[in-house]
């Protein structure tokens, strides 16, 4: 996706604004905007949940069903995370085929919750080699007002506690709550002329230098990164949205229990 | 198998120390065709790279009028894997790709070219685990071999954590067993860092010692890409030789 159209009007707001250290929603540099999720969302998954982030607003579902395991993992279930940039979202938003831009956001979510070990895959494993439990993560954006990674990954995180497996479906007991382990945060950052700023709105994204996402455990371990763009972080800049994002990652972690 | 990743000298299983590089061999202009083009032999990683362009950009409507565009297509040959891989692009390299090309746009000039594409291709002719830093440490010397202006060129690399230590370079065999692996690009010069991934489990501590060791290994990576330029452009003779015959003297084994 080429960038979108930015006026330079707009864009010289944003960089006078910033340099006397404001944004033009008159949040502060480690402020997110307002967050609410609504989880159970839709009923025909197994979990789901409705990230508003702002004016960003993101629908993830979890479904579930038996398949067979990988070769190389036999005794583990499967994780497969989606994302799909509708065009009902924004007028840069094309249908088709997933394009880099969707690649990457599922691509950064499934990283979060994979290498956080929130869901323990050895749990959904039915028959070692035969049949395991497998799980769809796919994210929907219906309004694209910036920072996807976070509202994204906040309704997987959100979706993924909530889900319960089919087992009784599928003739594998009854249902049982999807084992998760720990809860995991993203929380991103971008670079606009040396000024750091945490969950961007769509304006300010368009005219970031560089985007870093960040996800963290309890222990505020650091569990993936995603840098984005084709500007630069110093190492100064990096350390500080990592530890911004372990101390936001805490309150963040509450809103998804 | 964990626990017996580093020996108790702490060597690894290929010998190498904790902030020990592989043995990295660059070289420039090894393809007639493209307007650049650089070969990375990386541990048991191989690699070329080539650049075409500035071109006309394609598609169409991609085309930026104040600027170039850096389109790289990183891809894994079918038979680079120890299973074969699907010909094509999948997801993985769609998202190496991505960040490879945003990576490279900060380091061309692009503004020199506008309406135009620089197109940077990436084959991974044999994988050994690390291989978009090595095809990114290639990519840049193609650009260079290219003669396209930059601003510098990037070199890559990986730092990993195996047995709960934090090391440089994980091979394949390493990878296999990796807890963390943290790519990053850096423009030594500046400090800036171009490219950054992480997955896996890493303290705020280990985070620090893996930038201690990536931004040391890039320095070294650093110069290899400039010797290897140097190599390709100097003028000066050999044994009598009166004119340069770069491309035979290069010469390389396997």
């Amino acid at each position: 996706m080429a960038r979108a159209v930015m006026s330079d009007i707009k864009r010289d707001h944003i960089h006078k604004l910033l340099s006397k250290g404001k944004r033009v929603d008159g949040r502060t540099w480690d402020e997110f905007r307002q967050i609410s999720i609504e989880t159970r969302y839709v009923e025909s998954a197994e979990g789901s949940a409705r990230v508003k982030l702002g004016n960003t607003d993101v629908l993830v579902g979890v479904k579930m069903q038996t398949g067979t395991p990988f070769e190389d993992t036999p005794d583990k279930g499967v994780l497969a995370t989606n994302a799909e940039l509708i065009p009902l979202a924004s007028p840069t938003f094309e249908s088709g085929p997933p394009d880099e831009d969707s690649i990457e956001l599922a691509r950064v979510v499934d990283r979060g919750i994979r290498e956080s070990e929130m869901i323990d895959l050895s749990s959904l494993c039915i028959t070692p080699k035969e049949e395991v439990w497998m799980c769809f993560v796919d994210v929907y954006v219906l309004d694209y007002d910036g920072n996807l990674f976070d509202a994204a990954f906040l309704g997987a995180v959100a979706a993924l506690k909530t889900a319960v497996v089919p087992a009784a479906t599928y003739g594998k007991g009854e249902n049982f709550p999807l084992p998760t382990k720990s809860t995991p945060i993203s929380c991103t950052a971008v670079q606009i002329e040396n000024s750091i700023l945490l969950d961007p709105t769509l304006d300010e994204e368009k005219v970031a230098d560089a985007r870093l996402t960040v996800t963290t455990d309890e222990n505020g371990d650091l569990r993936a990164m995603q840098k984005g763009l084709d500007g630069s972080l110093t190492l100064e800049q990096v350390r500080k949205i990592i530890e911004t994002s372990q101390k936001l990652g805490k309150e963040l972690r509450k809103l998804v229990g | 198998m964990e626990g017996k990743m580093i020996d108790e000298n702490g060597l690894r299983i290929d010998g190498r120390k904790a902030d020990e590089l592989r043995p990295i061999k660059i070289e420039a202009g090894v393809l007639k065709r493209a307007d650049g083009s650089a070969y990375v032999e990386w541990g048991k990683n191989k690699v070329l790279a080539a650049v075409y362009g500035p071109r006309e950009c394609h598609p169409r409507h991609l085309q930026d009028p104040s600027k170039a565009l850096v389109q790289c297509k990183y891809n894994m040959i079918a038979f680079s894997v120890s299973d074969r891989k699907r010909p094509g692009p999948d997801r993985r390299s769609v998202e190496i790709s991505k960040i490879i090309s945003e990576a490279l746009e900060y380091a061309v000039f692009t503004e020199y070219f506008p309406r135009t594409s620089v197109d940077v291709y990436i084959e991974i002719l044999q994988a050994n685990a690390g291989t978009r830093c090595a095809g990114l440490t290639a990519a840049s010397v193609a650009l260079a071999d290219a003669g396209i202006p930059m601003k510098d060129m990037i070199p890559s690399v990986a730092v990993g954590k195996i047995d709960g230590q934090v090391v440089l370079d994980l091979c394949k065999e390493e990878d296999n067993y990796g807890q963390a692996d943290l790519p990053i690009a850096v423009v030594p010069r500046t400090g800036e860092i171009l490219l950054m991934q992480m997955d896996g489990h890493m303290t705020m501590d280990e985070f620090n010692k893996a930038m201690e060791y990536g931004f040391g290994a890039c320095e070294k990576i650093y110069q290899l890409q400039k010797d290897a330029l140097k190599r390709r452009y100097a003028v000066e003779d050999v044994e009598g030789l009166e004119e340069d015959a770069p491309r035979e003297q290069q010469d390389m084994e396997g």
